[in-house]
């Protein structure tokens, strides 16, 4: 019987030990690190959290249903769908769009557009309904024509629409620029030489192969369309039942001093990230399973 | 079909990968681009393909002007040097893809694609692995439905990308005699590109040989080792050394092999020149010397160890080397294609 | 030899470019030129009136210490727990580095109602604070303590690839060069990730900056004591003061665009480090 290979002895001089210790942190240190970065999550994130769902709670179960299920409630949730069920796929197709354009092709001013899809994220969500405000509200650039032809969009749900869509703008351009770059352009110049038309190459094998990271900005896209609150509210003019969004719902109730209703819907959205964030993880384990062959 | 290319030109921003290249491919031909990195062979693979378009010159194939026309309208199969299969599909329909995106009015029935691509899979000797997915292949296999899906659709040349260069070096041997037997049971014109000259003079039946954008020579694999034109080619196709010296009054450099050179201890040849050895490395059946000559120049000699022992050479000895074959490049000469 | 073809190979080009320069001019280009367009046509009086007055130089101090603190707090516990995270191993770790996202996810309105009632004189935490005379609702603590929330995930996630990537070698050559454990950390391990932690507070900090719905429940909104930037446009906004509004917004934002561009430059950096020190 083959016996097993020997073990290599380690260094028998005096240092080894002194080596050993410097690579690895004290077992007191650790603790008490783990202990501090513990306590500070649970103190800022977990607490807070908790805290949504007992205060949602605490009117008893019947008045979380109330709540929920409030007309005005139900209204709310309803525009956040459209609102979301609109800026998501628009901004779905520009991030694909944007993002074959620049991993693609070559073409002068390039970086300049890299850095325009950035722009958004530098700027308060209050300046971004500010800008709607000032195109078309009452006093704004188009306001009079607007008037004129009883268009509404300031104070109206088209308003919602474009500050949200401008404010969740860069989510899925940012994810895909990178995944497309890395992919390479290959596969398709394969499919374009056996034949394979524009959509047919882009529905066989670039939609697939950027499928996963697609899904991940639009996951985040949604979170960011559903929850926005400063953009909306500037723009919405709080109109109860037709211009709330389930944030502006929120405060509106928290505001009229009905805290507990105020939580009830605020864990909608609660459980909503809470989705959010495992979606997030699922997909992003997903991402790396596949970059690893 | 015949490929033609003439006096092609293709920049990459400043750099020229291209100046004026024409060449000429006979129909059913297994031709070898043959040349260093950075040459432009794969540059003019993908010129041909379609996969880029010329700054000038045109493509043609059976007299017809290519040039204009995109990748997918050329039927020409390619083979890509990392292979790009689709990922997300499995090898079937990595196969059946070209039979699948072809307009409504051509397109081959569910049960003529299953039996093309089974005879395909057959042909590269990959049945059984249909519902496989890329990443579960190894290198060769994953070339080999490369290949498969290449020829699914019946192109009139086949252009294969470094086929073999991601693979080590067993695997690309066996491939390497695979291939050739595939070309030539189905008889299609092919165009490889190799940065390998073994590949190259074992495999093609003509070799160009492409340095820095040009072409240097043309030939057979035996015309282009044996008669290189060029220093270049000479060097590139074997190992060479090489002696400046006078021939007929002109300054020319010489070139020769190492296998080619006779060594004896009194000069025996009139172009014998003398050297001494500097180190002698035996291994098995053959043993290589480093020689210094007369100038200072070292030379490689490659000789049966036999030979070693019977002339009792060892560093230090003085020898008379004879190349028996050698090509005079006159400095005065401009090398041309 | 005439002049070079400019077809490409791969479909869509005029297509995908066409389209995004469209929706980027009209939803994003058309809309910020108006705001520049706005203030620009203010005559300089009126905007410096606006843009100076001790409201807004209030509201700057406030949203700028308030951002600053946070940043500086979350730079701390960020770098402890980003390394807690990538090199320790517990139960639970895959859990906590998930939900270490949550500000991320969490839309800002629902984090301001909930600190606003943990912090308020009979919440949670405000129960606690009491006795030892500390008032966070309503006043700049407050403030600073939404904002620290909103900038949490910053610092965490630009450290962690760093510390992911740092080869053990340079630690293990310090150490048999006779190093000890502090020493390691000092002088390999923090200068590595110096920059990505810069980079991490900085982000926190410009996002702090222009924070809106986590805060404007727990400030209070007391102009010229816890009003924050945000909120004086809004509140100028609703007296149609779209002047006023205007100017401030165009402050703020050059302001943004300016840490932006120090944030690509500190990235830029960084990268150049990562690069060299291969």
């Amino acid at each position: 019987m083959i016996a097993a290979a020997a073990q290599i002895p380690v260094a028998t001089s005096a240092s080894a030990p002194r080596v050993r210790a410097a690579l690895q942190d004290p077992p007191l240190l650790r603790a008490g690190l783990i202990a501090v970065a513990l306590g500070f999550l649970a103190l800022f994130l977990l607490l807070p959290l908790v805290a949504v769902f007992t205060e949602a709670l605490s009117a008893g179960l019947g008045a979380y249903w109330a709540a929920i299920s409030d007309p005005i409630a139900r209204a709310a949730i309803e525009l956040t769908l459209v609102v979301a069920g609109i800026s998501v796929p628009a901004n779905a197709v520009f991030g694909i769009a944007a993002a074959w354009a620049i991993t693609r092709f070559d073409f002068p001013g390039k970086s300049i557009l890299v850095s325009l899809i950035d722009l958004p994220f530098a700027v308060s969500p209050v300046i971004s309904g500010l800008i709607f405000v000032l195109l078309f509200g009452a006093q704004g650039v188009f306001g009079p024509w607007l008037l004129a032809h009883d268009v509404k969009i300031i104070f109206a749900v088209p308003g919602i629409v474009l500050a949200t869509t401008f404010i969740t703008f860069p989510f899925v351009a940012r994810e895909l620029i990178p995944l497309m770059e890395e992919q390479g352009s290959e596969e398709e110049e394969a499919a374009i030489s056996l034949g394979a038309s524009g959509w047919q190459m882009f529905r066989r094998v670039t939609l697939p192969n950027i499928r996963v990271g697609l899904l991940y900005g639009i996951v985040l896209l949604n979170a960011r369309a559903m929850g926005e609150f400063g953009a909306v509210s500037v723009v919405s003019g709080h109109i109860r039942g037709l211009t709330n969004t389930i944030p502006l719902h929120v405060e509106i109730l928290y505001n009229e001093y009905q805290s507990a209703a105020a939580f009830a819907v605020a864990t909608l959205l609660a459980l909503l990230a809470l989705v959010t964030l495992v979606a997030k993880r699922v997909l992003e384990w997903r991402i790396r399973q596949e970059s690893q062959p | 079909m015949s490929i033609e290319v003439q006096k092609l030109w293709k920049r990459f921003g400043d750099f020229t990968a291209l100046r004026d290249v024409s060449l000429h491919v006979e129909p059913g031909e297994l031709v070898a681009l043959l040349g260093p990195s950075g040459s432009g062979k794969t540059t003019l693979l993908r010129l041909i393909a379609g996969l880029e378009y010329p700054d000038a010159g045109s493509v043609s194939f059976d007299g017809e002007d290519a040039t204009e026309r995109s990748a997918r309208d050329r039927r020409v199969g390619f083979v890509f040097q990392h292979y790009a299969l689709f990922r997300h599909m499995n090898v079937f329909e990595n196969v059946a893809f070209g039979l699948r995106v072809q307009d409504r009015a051509r397109r081959p029935s569910e049960a003529q694609i299953q039996a093309r691509v089974h005879e395909l899979l057959d042909l590269v000797q990959l049945e059984g692995l249909a519902r496989r997915m890329p990443t579960q292949l190894s290198g060769g296999q994953r070339q080999r439905v490369a290949l498969a899906r290449a020829l699914a659709v019946q192109p009139r040349v086949l252009l294969l990308d470094e086929p073999f260069g991601a693979l080590d070096a067993r695997v690309r041997r066996e491939l390497r005699r695979w291939l050739r037997k595939l070309h030539d049971e189905l008889g299609i014109t092919s165009l490889f590109v190799t940065h390998d000259q073994e590949e190259a003079l074992e495999l093609a039946d003509r070799v160009v040989v492409v340095n820095e954008g040009r072409i240097e020579q043309v030939g057979t694999p035996d015309e282009v080792y044996r008669r290189p034109t060029t220093p270049f080619v000479f060097g590139f196709l074997g190992e060479a050394n090489w002696l400046a010296t006078t021939v007929e009054g002109r300054k020319a450099t010489v070139g020769f092999r190492p296998d080619d050179l006779e060594l004896s201890l009194g000069p025996l040849e009139g172009h014998a020149f003398p050297a001494r050895v500097r180190r002698v490395h035996s291994f098995g059946p053959r043993a290589k010397l480093e020689l210094v000559a007369a100038n200072g120049d070292a030379i490689q000699a490659d000789v049966p160890a036999e030979r070693v022992r019977s002339l009792s050479l060892s560093p230090g000895a003085e020898v008379y080397a004879a190349p028996r074959e050698l090509q005079v490049y006159f400095d005065d000469v401009q090398s041309g294609t | 030899m005439a002049g070079a073809r400019k077809k490409n190979v791969l479909p869509g080009f005029g297509l995908t470019l066409g389209f995004s320069l469209l929706y980027l001019s009209l939803l994003v280009l058309i809309p910020l030129s108006a705001l520049f367009f706005r203030a620009a046509s203010l005559s300089w009086a009126d905007f410096v009136a606006a843009v100076a007055s001790p409201r807004a130089l209030a509201a700057y101090e406030l949203s700028f210490g308030a951002s600053l603190a946070a940043a500086l707090v979350n730079a701390f516990f960020g770098l402890i727990v980003a390394w807690v995270l990538v090199r320790y191993r517990f139960p639970g770790r895959e859990l906590v580095d998930a939900f270490v996202d949550l500000p991320f996810a969490l839309p800002t309105a629902v984090a301001g109602i909930t600190l606003t009632t943990l912090l308020a004189k009979n919440g949670w935490l405000g129960r606690l604070l009491e006795p030892l005379g500390i008032q966070a609702a309503y006043t700049p603590l407050g403030v600073a303590i939404a904002l620290t929330f909103i900038g949490l995930p910053f610092v965490v996630r630009s450290v962690q690839p760093v510390l992911e990537e740092l080869e053990a070698e340079a630690e293990e050559a310090a150490a048999s060069l006779g190093a000890g454990r502090l020493s390691i950390f000092r002088r390999v391990l923090f200068p590595a990730v110096w920059p990505a932690l810069v980079t991490g507070a900085a982000l926190a900090f410009a996002r702090s900056l222009g924070e809106y719905g986590s805060v404007v429940f727990i400030s209070g909104n007391m102009p010229l004591r816890t009003e924050i930037v945000p909120l004086l446009i809004v509140t100028k906004l609703e007296q149609y003061d779209y002047a006023g509004a205007t100017a401030v917004a165009a402050v703020m934002l050059v302001a943004s665009f300016a840490i932006l561009l120090g944030i690509n430059a500190l990235q830029a950096v960084g990268r150049r480090r990562m690069a060299g020190a291969g």
